[in-house]
């Protein structure tokens, strides 16, 4: 493998794996707030005990999104440094806006909060938990921003071969953003709510003959779960058709390659899954299974409109973008070399599937559950625990399935030419990568994934333990009449 | 002064936080086995800095990030020429952020200990890799005409590097100790204070020797003003832990590092980032800047944001001014 190579499978290891942290995080610490404020409100035990399980398990979560966005924030400079002299005037605006107004405000305020239990008015206290997860959310809306500008540039000019900033307000109301924002916020929700209701159904199952103290905190987590699980899923629909729509216009490329719909159709049919190879070049060897004119009916509203294919894509992109890559050793082995348009067919078109099955199997666990726990039930089924703990899987391969479309789908570009468009505009991934050595991306890549690969059974074996403590695990001890007024109410 | 060299100044403040914070971070970490000697010390040590470490560390991802947004030109050169080091740093980072976190959630001496080597080697290395880059990007990165590198990956490395790694290492464990000294009780109050005033300045002798190098070559007139303040806030520092006052020593200390930072970024001026391979190809403020459009809404944005943060930061400390000793610590209670 090449530096190209390397550097790629790098960015999406490390990123894959800091939003399986990620989205956990924006939605549990949302919930784990309004837990908390049902507590404040009603000073009911149920809402504490839930808010210091639920809790417990965000921060055992929190850390790793930290400490894996460290490395988020430093690995375009090294492994992109083309890009980022590239993007640099517009690109990292945002990002230096997610750390100044985000960051801070997130990793203070969760300080505050672990540690201020006892020492901060309950109000206060409170306060903290809303700060933090409403930075946590308004992080993602910068870094979506930078990454929808990345799909779809708005807001610059072309000035002596780079873009420049003409309008933040344009960067930060992009269209692409305003429609991945919700996607992915819900994303983030449906994943907390997976969590909720697996977690929840192996509790109330494994307590179902003991009339156990802490049965209402299993049942509310469900319901809550699977609630926000159903919300999520509803947002995401209208959401996706929404970032489906723009990117028929902006990135018809990935669309078409995400139905491999290999020549232009009228009206075109939506693909419900495919036997054979859809990365066939010839599109010959591939039998799909189609919904007569949904696809029609998704890109434009219409069911008689016309879906332009893989083959009529790729003439048009040559005579926009060029036919090859320039003649620059700098490229290594595709200096020269005809630029390939079409991104890795079987990737996109299995990611949009598998994106979307994955959601739709997790909103129709918590329908389950909801009707399986319906007026105080208790489900006896072995199976219910089990597929409500794979269940959980469920949204992040979604997440995962959906990121991995979206970034390779918009290959071979790294930032995608805007349609409509600013002269320039665009960058190529190949021409975007670091001119290291592949012994340095090597050692990198090796290292990250091996430390993120130990510290992933750290964190499952950590989590996996205190969800079996249940409630008693995190309720702090009845006073003795030794303890000593001066004890820290938490401590590491 | 033009916008561009406005940020230059905020990036050095911004580095500026970053040392002064978590320089007493890394000092924690680093003398968590010397200072603490039983299970319940070294949770006081950690506990000192619990709910701010994290806090502190965003001065780092900000540094980073108002370079990208500032001088994407230096963000690119600097991060890809001293990839190895910073990946080091980086490991660092990822290893002592979650040894914090998970060191306290399972009941057992060998996890402990696992954690703890991780903190003391993560805390370790990071400073190191901290001073190490800062010092190089001073004096000077291989890059050519591309602002790429010419050599190999350790092509960075100079004796000023070591120099340099040695100075932050030194400096951290002094502000460290001085730290501990003013945020704890009992005897690791006393070890603490009795670190500093047996090696204090052996500790901080790279440092100064790091300042030289650089006033000698580097420096004017003034600059030798900046080096004696350093000097005498160290002494001051020194005298008044002495004294047992150790909220003014580390306020001291923190005149120090401002004085440090204020050298090294007045040596770089009006570089970004100087070419140790020909003079021409270093990257300079004016050439690397943004556009002042960019700049422009930057400069809002931290306007607004900074003084913010200073005060919930400031409210943190405030909230957390309590001294810790062993007697505070809660026995561990963990599934």
């Amino acid at each position: 493998m090449d530096v190209l190579d390397l550097a790629r499978w790098q960015f999406g290891i490390t990123t894959v794996y800091h939003f399986l942290m990620v989205p956990l995080t924006i939605g549990l610490a949302l919930l784990v707030a309004g837990m908390q404020t049902a507590w404040v409100r009603t000073g009911k035990i149920v809402y504490l005990k839930m808010t210091k399980f639920w809790g417990k398990l965000l921060l055992i979560n929190f850390a790793m999104g930290v400490v894996t966005g460290i490395v988020q924030e430093f690995q375009f400079g090294m492994n992109w440094n083309e890009y980022s002299r590239f993007v640099g005037d517009v690109f990292g605006a945002p990002l230096a806006m997610e750390g100044l107004i985000a960051f801070f405000v997130e990793s203070t305020f969760l300080g505050l909060w672990i540690f201020g239990w006892d020492r901060l008015p309950k109000r206060v206290h409170l306060a903290c938990a809303w700060a933090f997860s409403l930075a946590t959310i308004a992080s993602a809306y910068f870094i979506l921003a930078a990454n929808s500008w990345m799909q779809h540039p708005v807001g610059v000019k072309f000035v002596d071969g780079r873009p420049q900033m003409t309008s933040i307000g344009d960067v930060l109301t992009n269209n692409t953003v305003l429609a991945a924002f919700p996607h992915t916020i819900a994303g983030a929700f449906a994943v907390a709510a997976a969590f909720l209701v697996g977690v929840g159904a192996w509790w109330l199952w494994r307590n179902r003959e003991a009339a156990d103290e802490h049965r209402q905190v299993w049942r509310n987590s469900i319901k809550l779960g699977a609630l926000t699980g159903l919300v999520a899923f509803v947002v995401l629909v209208i959401s996706g058709d929404f970032q489906g729509k723009l990117m028929f216009q902006q990135q018809p490329m990935k669309m078409a390659a995400a139905e491999a719909l290999c020549s232009t159709e009228q009206p075109a049919g939506f693909s419900l899954f495919a036997v054979g190879d859809v990365g066939d070049p010839d599109c010959e060897n591939v039998k799909s299974f189609t919904m007569p004119a949904l696809l029609s009916f998704l890109a434009h509203g219409d069911v008689s409109s016309e879906v332009k294919g893989v083959d009529d894509l790729i003439t048009e992109y040559r005579e926009r973008y060029g036919t090859n890559y320039p003649d620059d050793p700098a490229l290594g082995d595709l200096a020269g070399k005809p630029i390939e348009y079409v991104p890795n067919l079987p990737v996109t078109y299995w990611g949009f599937r598998l994106m979307i099955g994955f959601g739709a199997l997790s909103a129709g666990f918590g329908l389950v559950a909801l009707w399986l726990t319906r007026r105080g039930r208790i489900p006896r089924s072995r199976w219910f625990p089990r597929l409500g703990l794979l269940a959980i899987a469920a949204p992040f391969l979604a997440n995962s399935a959906g990121w991995i479309f979206t970034e390779m789908g918009r290959q071979p570009f790294v930032v995608v030419p805007n349609p409509t468009g600013i002269d320039g505009v665009w960058m190529f991934t190949a021409t975007a990568v670091s001119r290291l050595s592949v012994g340095e991306i090597w050692t990198s890549l090796i290292a990250l994934t091996t430390v993120y690969g130990v510290l992933a059974v750290v964190e499952v074996f950590l989590l996996r333990r205190y969800i079996r403590a249940g409630i008693e695990g995190v309720m702090p001890p009845k006073p003795t009449e030794e303890s000593d007024r001066d004890v820290l109410s938490f401590a590491y | 002064m033009d916008l561009a060299t406005l940020w230059f100044v905020i990036i050095a403040m911004l580095w500026l936080g970053y040392l002064f914070l978590e320089g007493f971070d890394f000092g924690v970490g680093m003398l968590l086995p010397v200072l603490g000697r039983t299970d319940r010390e070294r949770r006081v040590l950690i506990n000192t800095i619990g709910p701010v470490w994290d806090g502190n560390e965003v001065w780092l991802l900000v540094a980073g990030g108002a370079t990208f947004a500032a001088f994407p030109g230096w963000y690119a050169s600097l991060f890809s020429v001293a990839y190895i080091p910073l990946l080091l740093f980086l490991l660092a980072l990822i290893g002592r952020g979650v040894a914090f976190e998970y060191r306290g959630k399972v009941d057992s001496a060998r996890w402990r200990r696992a954690w703890d080597t991780v903190i003391v080697t993560g805390s370790w290395v990071a400073a190191l890799g901290v001073g190490a880059v800062l010092t190089t990007n001073v004096v000077g990165l291989p890059i050519g005409a591309d602002g790429n590198r010419i050599g190999g990956p350790l092509a960075m490395v100079r004796w000023e590097t070591l120099l340099g790694a040695a100075a932050v290492a030194g400096y951290a464990i002094v502000h460290g100790a001085v730290f501990l000294a003013l945020k704890t009780d009992g005897d690791v109050r006393e070890r603490a204070r009795n670190l500093v005033l047996r090696l204090g300045p052996v500790l901080l002798a790279p440092l100064v020797a790091l300042l030289l190098v650089i006033q000698l070559r580097y420096g004017s007139g003034w600059s030798w003003l900046v080096l004696l303040v350093v000097l005498a806030a160290a002494v001051v520092a020194y005298l008044r832990l002495a004294a047992g006052r150790e909220g003014q020593a580390f306020a001291g200390l923190g005149v120090a590092v401002t004085g440090t930072v204020v050298a090294l970024f007045a040596a770089l001026y009006p570089n970004v980032l100087p070419s140790t391979v020909d003079p021409a190809f270093s990257l300079s403020i004016a050439e690397t800047a943004n556009s002042p459009y960019t700049l422009t809404v930057m400069s809002w944005v931290a306007l607004f944001g900074t003084p913010a943060v200073l005060v919930y930061q400031g409210w943190t400390y405030w909230v957390f001014r309590q001294r810790i000793s062993a007697e505070h610590i809660p026995p561990v209670q963990v599934p």
